[in-house]
């Protein structure tokens, strides 16, 4: 057992980190939320061409063959500096299921132009139900020669406003209810009956409402097998969770380093409040709770990486990551004091963005009914 | 990064399950809450120390196996998990033979080492005093010089080991003039000597495993003194990051985590087994959520123990997080066992073998015991992210 990273993993991160923090300084974040768009296209080139959107792709498709632990560094990383943008439901959600669940031809296709940073893709799969298991895809596909006809509405599909692609989940058997007769499908963005609205959310992250009226899908589109999507769907749930996961370890991270910095600065009583035995032990709670998201998030990532079943883990780190993330800001908004509760402060980018993580792919009641399914409870 | 164990540990986490199921087959002792601490068989520790079980980590030329750090936290996670009776050998095996290998002289460890290795040593600690507990460097039992003789006088409490601690491993005052933490020096000896006094303590459970041992001019010889005259509290220190590090902060209560599962499958108070009810698979999941949390630390723990640190914000940590999550274990078992967590063990209608009853009561005394959830929060914050003192 060994817990260090290697040097390559050192120097992506720290290349990773000063990259970041350079294109990223909290002004620009500010401005990339606030604009229409979401992301920058300059930095997006520019991070396609340090190789990060095809990390984890084959060499043959554009990639650099890193592992999935390679990418939860990234991901971590991302966390610390707030990345705005559709690198998780490009690279996460898009090229880890094709990569999983595509053709060779589909592979072909797709996989290069995301290693190029020419293809945004995204995942639209929860619908108004806002549940994430199979029973919760209502939205019809219906056959039509050759091709499926897809109706119903999805929401809280992250980046849908830029996306090039989405991989739709859609059930193609009207008669099946559970985890049979799911498909996905690969939906150009711009097809006739595609409309999309940007939500506005705590976390300024462009999730949207994507509309489905009469979408007319060639059934070569399909990703996978017809009707077999759900376990290809349910292997990227466990991805994408995992990856929150890594986004959030960067994000109470970085907290927890402002709020201890904080405390180390601001004199009240002519003494650093960090001298105080209650702020004190505030900060020793809060670095318990990161250091238990970190080691359960890069468990499961390595497990991830090592292509080792994982569902238990999966569901004990996102259940306690989400939980944990809301002590570490309830804790870092109480050590800033009234100074962190404005916009102006930086610690409100992390508040917001632990919000939504901790929702998104599985709450932490999800996961408890997974584990104790897991149990045999 | 890799979060496997080897096939030699797969294995040997295998063998030591084997050899538990076939001690409670035989009947030997039957599963039990706390029995790294309360649970004394003799007779256990010896067949554990003929498989050579007992100082596993120590090097191979004291008499150990030169093993690492998790293939001994795999052993004691297996004994913790079949609530075996290993009380008489864990404190020895813990941390005092540990201290002697690190600090004592090679006559030290020839004369010492074997009879823990043999399960002979039943070791107290003599730390605590009436008026010295997380202030340890405040610690008033002399030991005055006299000749080739130390002469020892005082009260130590909180000192384990039950009726069966036969060696005392314990710090006294050496130097009074000298600043409080500079002054004094650890002692290891029988209990046998003359001028020892062990008393019990009842503990909230109604348990002994704790005593007072009161000394009046205990004679021991300077041959007793491990490591450096004065160094006592420094080298203390060292040995509190084991005593702190290990899996028995976590699962001492295993034995009731699984008796709790299964009390939930069998029980039903409204037509279905509580375990199908909402709240209550919520709680039992949750449990599991934050135990496999607390293993991930205790693991982590030794794998810096491996890289020859101290872990000393690590075990700061998980021992702090591993008695609250036992905390909760017991609070939620009493939750769950609803009017029925109200009976004492020998009581007709208890749940559980009585186990929650216990777990709840002796529980108090975890975030206590081995130094306090507050102090290791203290040191948290002083020594890992550096805060200043007031």
């Amino acid at each position: 057992m060994d817990l260090a990273f290697s040097e390559e993993q050192e120097m992506l991160k720290k290349m990773a980190r000063d990259f970041l923090t350079d294109k990223f300084p909290k002004t620009a974040v500010k401005e990339i939320e606030e604009s229409d768009l979401g992301y920058s296209p300059e930095v997006w080139k520019e991070m396609a061409e340090l190789g990060w959107m095809g990390l984890v792709f084959p060499e043959e498709y554009g990639g650099a063959e890193m592992t999935f632990l390679d990418l939860a560094m990234l991901l971590e990383e991302m966390g610390r500096t707030c990345l705005p943008g559709p690198y998780f439901s490009t690279v996460v959600l898009g090229g880890l299921l094709i990569l999983d669940a595509g053709s060779e031809e589909q592979k072909q296709e797709y996989l290069p132009k995301i290693a190029s940073g020419e293809a945004i893709f995204t995942l639209a799969l929860t619908e108004p139900i806002a549940r994430y298991d199979a029973a919760a895809i209502e939205m019809k596909a219906a056959a039509d020669n050759d091709a499926y006809i897809l109706n119903g509405t999805k929401l809280f599909v992250p980046d849908a406003n830029v996306a090039d692609y989405m991989l739709v989940v859609a059930r193609t058997d009207e008669k099946s209810r559970g985890e049979d007769g799911i498909t996905i499908f690969i939906v150009d963005a711009k097809s006739p009956g595609v409309s999309c609205t940007v939500l506005k959310t705590i976390a300024n992250d462009k999730l949207c409402e994507v509309v489905f009226d009469q979408v007319r899908v060639p059934t070569e589109n399909i990703l996978g097998q017809l009707n077999q999507g759900w376990s290809e769907v349910k292997k990227i749930i466990e991805r994408a969770a995992v990856g929150k996961c890594c986004e959030m370890v960067g994000c109470i991270q970085q907290a927890l380093d402002m709020t201890v910095d904080y405390a180390k600065e601001r004199k009240q009583y002519d003494r650093p409040i960090g001298s105080f035995q209650v702020i004190q032990h505030y900060c020793a709670d809060m670095i318990t709770d990161v250091e238990g998201t970190r080691l359960s998030a890069y468990q499961t990532a390595w497990l991830v990486s090592e292509g080792l079943p994982c569902t238990q883990e999966v569901a004990i780190a996102k259940a306690w990551a989400g939980e944990a993330c809301q002590r570490v800001m309830a804790l870092a908004h109480q050590i800033h004091g009234a100074i962190g509760v404005t916009i102006d402060h930086d610690l409100q980018y992390y508040t917001r963005r632990a919000k939504a993580a901790e929702v998104t792919f599985g709450d932490a009641s999800f996961y408890r009914e997974v584990v104790a399914q897991e149990m045999g409870l | 990064m890799d979060f496997e164990l080897s096939e030699e540990q797969h294995k040997f986490r295998q063998e030591v399950r084997d050899f538990l199921e076939e001690e409670l087959k035989q009947g030997r002792w039957q599963p039990s809450c706390d029995a790294w601490i309360m649970g004394f068989d003799p007779a256990f520790t010896k067949r554990v120390a003929q498989r050579g079980w007992i100082g596993l980590t120590w090097p191979k030329e004291c008499g150990g196996r030169g093993w690492s750090f998790i293939d001994r936290l795999i052993l004691t996670e297996e004994m913790l998990r079949y609530g075996a009776p290993a009380a008489c050998h864990w404190f020895a095996d813990r941390q005092i033979g540990g201290a002697i290998v690190h600090y004592g002289t090679e006559e030290q460890k020839k004369e010492l080492l074997p009879m823990i290795l043999k399960g002979e040593a039943y070791v107290g600690l003599g730390m605590s005093e009436p008026d010295a507990g997380s202030d340890l460097a405040s610690l008033k039992t002399r030991a005055v010089e006299d000749g080739d003789y130390y002469v020892i006088d005082g009260q130590k409490t909180w000192t384990s080991g039950g009726s069966y601690i036969n060696w005392i491993y314990m710090v006294a005052r050496t130097d009074p003039d000298a600043p409080k933490h500079r002054g004094i020096s650890e002692f290891f000896f029988e209990t046998s000597l003359p001028g020892i006094n062990v008393v019990p303590i009842v503990d909230i459970t109604g348990g002994v495993h704790f005593n007072e041992v009161f000394f009046d001019g205990v004679r021991i010889s300077k041959k007793c003194l491990i490591g450096e005259k004065n160094r006592g509290f420094y080298q203390i220190l060292h040995q509190l990051d084991y005593e702190r590090s290990g899996m028995e902060r976590l699962m001492a209560n295993y034995p009731l985590f699984e008796a709790l599962i299964q009390y939930a499958k069998e029980t039903k108070r409204s037509g279905k087994p509580l375990s199908e009810e909402p709240v209550t698979r919520s709680q039992l999941a949750q449990l599991k959520i934050e135990l496999e949390i607390g293993r991930l630390h205790m693991y982590r723990v030794a794998v810096v123990m491996d890289e020859g640190r101290a872990p000393n914000w690590e075990s700061s940590m998980s021992k702090a997080y591993g008695t609250a999550f036992e905390q909760h274990l017991a609070s939620t078992a009493m939750e769950i066992a609803g009017l029925y967590g109200q009976l004492s063990p020998e009581s007709k209608w208890v749940p559980m073998l009585g186990m929650a009853y216990h777990s709840y009561l002796s529980s108090k005394g975890y975030s206590l015991q081995a130094g306090t959830s507050e102090i290791l929060k203290n040191i948290l914050a002083l020594r890992k992210l550096e805060l200043p003192t007031g």
